[in-house]
């Protein structure tokens, strides 16, 4: 029941077929002890692998496990069931090689904007003067530059989210996982950033994996996306996003966007109506 | 005169009205000073009485500090414990909750039995009165860390030291200052009651002493005293407040 077009876009970077996945998943299931005792089944079984600087972007219906997934890959939830690797070797614990920004950017209130950009650096006792330059670097790169000795609540939205993700480089992680970054800030904010977030991970070349609840937001991302059914989610889908680099705010023009863009919403609906 | 200066002026301006009406009554319905005192007479008592006014409120002032700071050491290992272990929490917590309904200043006099005439069991009613509001802000405070905050830390394999360093304490600290303006108003009123029961000085003396000599105005004077007291520390808890606590929540 795959419907895969998968095949061409993923060696958008280098991926020989040799490579060892980042992620591998193999019939990984989550079920939670609900409150009245009967267990809740959220997710899977899911299979999934993603290679090394693959952007993976996942869509689905709200409930349907998107975050419950992204935490049994970030080492942060036991599974269930199934079998889960990291490069090759099977994990139970998160990794400081893989960087996440969280839905709400999770600043701490009591620091400066630089201060939480260094938190990765205090914690895994990074040398303090490589990493103060790492984190000027990052806030430049992300126009913060003017704003790392002030405290978060006097950031915008969209300001706070692009610190979050200075953070989550900071550590210079292999695997970026985001859990839909973008998703409390307006349509307008929200595009700017997708097309920033495009941009440095062009520059970055890193792997990364994003939930999104906005298809457009996905195609102009992934390499591949990859679409979710309800609770208990399940992949249904994993979709080739075969649009040229560097994507810019064009790309929604493309009449092979708009062609995916109905092939993913048809997907969902369907599935829904039936 | 625009609206803000007139809003700057109106609280000095009612207390002044509110001072020249009550020094009118006492005038004009010749109540003698023994029963009010009027203003003017409570300030003459002040001046008067500055030397023994100024002893006894640092007698009360060393004991309410004490009491505060003894109970302040006390509540947050305390806090702590029950905090991160599940055992100490079902077992102490309870049992604390349970002992906060107890009437603290109603142990007084069974201090002073157990403690004598020292400054001891005055200082103990303070403890005993300011323990709990800091305590169940603070366990307030430790577990109203976003679990999200939690998840941040463990993705980066923060260690547990670095988790209350970095997260669980400056998320407290808000709370730890909430029930410390409150302890702190408690804390006055628990030194006074406790010297009303036995003491050799103290403001809560002076005002027993003198109401039992017809000594109103002295007594007014103290009350005024303690009224100070206790508003400057308040807002001295409340300047550290602003200094720590930058950020809103
Ligand atoms: N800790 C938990 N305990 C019990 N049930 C949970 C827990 N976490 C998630 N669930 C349940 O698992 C299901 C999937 O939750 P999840 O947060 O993964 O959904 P989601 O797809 O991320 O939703 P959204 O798009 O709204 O963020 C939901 O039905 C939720 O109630
Ligand atoms: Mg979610």
């Amino acid at each position: 029941m795959m419907a895969s077009t998968h095949g061409q876009a993923a060696g958008a970077a280098a991926s020989g077929p040799r490579s060892v996945p980042v992620i591998a998943l193999e019939g990984l299931t989550k079920t939670f002890p609900g409150a009245d005792g009967r267990p809740v089944h959220a997710l899977g079984p899911v299979d999934l692998r993603i290679l090394p600087g693959e952007f993976v972007a996942l869509v689905g219906p709200s409930g349907c496990g998107k975050s419950t997934l992204l935490r049994l890959i970030a080492g942060l939830e036991a599974a269930s069931g199934g079998t889960r690797q990291r490069y090759g070797t099977p994990f139970e614990a998160p990794s400081h090689e893989v960087g996440i920004i969280f839905q709400d950017h999770v600043l701490f209130p009591w620091a400066t904007v630089l201060e939480n950009v260094l938190l990765p650096a205090d914690i895994l006792h990074l040398p303090r003067r490589v990493a103060d330059e790492r984190a000027r670097k990052l806030l430049a790169l992300t126009g913060l530059s003017d704003f790392a000795g002030h405290k978060p609540q006097m950031l915008s939205g969209g300001m706070k989210q692009r610190a979050a993700f200075c953070r989550a480089m900071l550590a210079d992680p292999r695997f970026l996982l985001l859990d839909e970054p973008f998703g409390a800030l307006d349509a307008l904010t929200r595009e700017e950033l997708s097309l920033e977030l495009s941009r440095l991970w062009g520059e970055l070349g890193r792997t990364a994996f994003m939930i999104t609840h906005d298809i457009d937001e996905a195609i102009l991302l992934g390499d591949r996306v990859l679409v979710m059914s309800p609770r208990p989610g399940r992949i249904v889908a994993d979709i080739a996003v075969d649009l040229p680099r560097p994507r810019s705010v064009d790309t929604a023009a493309h009449p092979r966007f708009q062609a995916i863009k109905q092939q993913i919403r048809r997907l969902i609906f369907e599935r829904r109506s039936t | 005169m625009n609206a803000r200066h007139a809003g700057r002026l109106l609280t000095p301006a009612v207390y002044a009205v509110c001072l020249i009406a009550w020094e009118g009554l006492v005038h004009g319905f010749a109540i003698p000073s023994w029963l009010l005192p009027a203003p003017s007479q409570i300030m003459a008592a002040a001046l008067a009485w500055g030397p023994e006014l100024a002893a006894n409120a640092f007698v009360t002032l060393r004991e309410t500090l004490a009491g505060f700071l003894l109970a302040l050491a006390l509540s947050l290992p305390l806090a702590g414990l029950i905090a991160f272990n599940a055992l100490a929490r079902r077992s102490l917590y309870p049992l604390l909750l349970g002992l906060q309904s107890v009437p603290k200043v109603a142990l007084a006099p069974l201090m002073t039995v157990w403690f004598g005439f020292s400054e001891w069991p005055k200082i103990l009613i303070v403890v005993l009165v300011c323990f709990f509001p800091i305590l169940v802000n603070v366990v307030a405070g430790l577990d109203s860390v976003p679990s999200a905050m939690l998840d941040l830390m463990r993705s980066l394999g923060a260690p547990q030291h670095m988790v209350l360093r970095r997260l669980r304490i400056p998320a407290a600290l808000p709370a730890l200052f909430t029930g410390c303006k409150v302890a702190i108003t408690f804390a006055v009123i628990g030194a006074v009651i406790a010297e009303f029961v036995s003491a050799q000085s103290g403001l809560g003396y002076l005002i027993m002493i003198t109401t039992s000599q017809s000594q109103t105005p002295v007594a007014f004077a103290a009350i005024l005293v303690l009224t100070g007291i206790s508003v400057a520390l308040f807002y001295a808890i409340e300047f550290l407040e602003k200094r720590f606590v930058t950020w809103k929540v």
